[in-house]
């Protein structure tokens, strides 16, 4: 349809925040219990499975946004072009470091919702602690899901200081480097939350 | 003592359709030259630096002063006014190519066109004209008028566009310098009454929403314009405008 860019471009930054965005922090938040051990954490995970309407949840705040967020941004990273070698000012490069780090968030995702999510919702596998801890007794799988968080914790915080460009929040050059400070706490908090839970695993 | 030379590579293309091939030339150094004076020998001796006889170099000038924006072109991998641009501040050779995303008409000529189209698509004036005379338009306070200033200094030249990477030929993204200039007439005071059609412009397909937030453009900008500060002010007008749309308000117009 004619002239809907402007409306998917704004939903597409809105749905990185709201819902994916919270969903993020929540879920990372829920991983954490595992650093209380393994009775804490399938504690805290079949408190989350057990939400009523748990299947609407999951479709209306995680699938769907995510699916329209990642078929946008593909579309997106494709038609930029990227040049931080001949402009290698420190926003080309958050640029170009957001559009890698979709792609690898993207492949991420799809592997880990297959090894997990959907391995359950066939029955194959439990929701337990123990699943995680087997994904990530190997080196390789642990490896890539320290890859994986980092990747996607940039994404999420990177995003939200275009997110606040982008909805015109922040508009002057000095709210938008304060909201650079705000975005790299954001980022290594999120991301030492998510690590550590990692590490409770192994 | 020796006639000191100096040495430079421009990248030349005959037409638009045909394949750029690069040609060294060596001329006779003067102090203070720049681009454009360096460029202006190969119309004097059109001879490459290794005596081949050659067709002197395109380029468009005009002001000579940094003012008009015809004779931008990437020197030495960067996007600006061959006027400005002084041999004694660059390293040698010096590499003098078109900027790579316009047409090339020939050598160092691009066509710029899709610039302004999309000033008149942005609607980038003020319109003063009736069928009878309006009287005079309201009056411009003079600290904003000194503000507007700063944004008014926007010579089309398309360095913005040149860096920026989501202007290119995958993508149909209008650039920094037009939604600049939306912000610059709609903070007019009888621009503004056509402050939403600039909007409704910019909410187009192609429009302010194909910006990635590079910033590339107000680095490399050479009148220092507040660009970056321009697209995120008309980020919020035009996301206000189009909730006013949708909700129905009657300040939508």
């Amino acid at each position: 349809m004619e002239n809907r860019e402007f409306f998917y471009r704004r939903l597409h930054s809105l749905l990185g925040v709201v819902p994916i965005g919270i969903f993020l922090i929540q879920h990372l938040f829920v991983n954490h219990f595992a650093v209380y051990g393994p009775e804490s954490f399938n504690k805290a995970a079949s408190f989350m499975h057990d939400l009523p309407f748990r299947i609407l949840l999951e479709i209306f705040i995680i699938f769907l946004p995510i699916l329209f967020h990642a078929v946008l941004g593909v579309y997106i990273v494709f038609v930029a072009k990227n040049n931080v070698t001949r402009y290698g000012y420190f926003r080309n490069w958050m640029f170009f470091l957001q559009r890698i780090t979709g792609i690898v968030t993207l492949v991420f995702i799809v592997w880990h919702v297959w090894e997990t999510r959907v391995q359950i919702g066939l029955g194959t596998e439990e929701l337990d602690y123990s699943l995680m801890e087997t994904i990530l007794a190997s080196p390789v799988m642990f490896a890539f899901y320290v890859l994986g968080i980092i990747s996607t914790t940039f994404h999420f915080a990177n995003g939200l200081w275009s997110f606040l460009v982008s909805w015109g929040i922040t508009v002057t050059p000095r709210s938008q480097k304060m909201a650079t400070y705000a975005t790299i706490l954001i980022f290594l908090a999120v991301t030492y939350l998510g690590i550590r839970a990692l590490f409770a695993f192994v | 003592m020796a006639q000191e030379k100096l040495t430079f590579i421009v990248k030349r293309q005959d037409n638009p359709n045909a394949e750029p091939y690069d040609e060294t030339f060596e001329i006779n150094y003067r102090k203070n030259m720049n681009i454009i004076s360096v460029l202006m020998e190969t119309q004097k001796y059109p001879i490459t630096a290794n005596g081949k006889k050659t067709s002197p170099v395109n380029w468009e000038s005009n002001c000579l002063e940094e003012v008009c924006g015809a004779c931008s072109m990437v020197i030495n991998g960067e996007p600006r006014q061959a006027c400005s641009t002084l041999v004694d501040q660059l390293e040698q050779p010096i590499r003098i190519e078109p900027m790579s995303t316009f047409p090339v008409e020939r050598d160092l000529v691009v066509d710029r066109s899709r610039m302004f189209d999309s000033l008149k698509k942005v609607k980038a004036w003020i319109p003063i004209d009736g069928t009878h005379d309006l009287g005079p338009g309201p009056r411009m306070p003079e600290k904003k008028r000194q503000w507007a200033y700063e944004l008014s200094k926007c010579m089309t030249c398309g360095v913005c566009l040149e860096a920026c990477p989501n202007v290119n030929s995958d993508s149909d993204f209008i650039g920094p310098a037009a939604l600049s200039q939306a912000r610059l007439f709609n903070s007019h005071p009888t621009g503004e009454m056509n402050k939403s059609e600039r909007l409704e412009a910019l909410m187009e397909d192609g429009g302010i929403s194909g910006c990635g937030n590079s910033q590339n453009c107000v680095q490399v900008c050479p009148k220092g314009i507040p660009l970056t500060t321009s697209i995120a002010a008309m980020n919020r007008e035009t996301n206000i405008q189009s909730f006013k749309n949708f909700f129905g308000s009657d300040y939508a117009h």
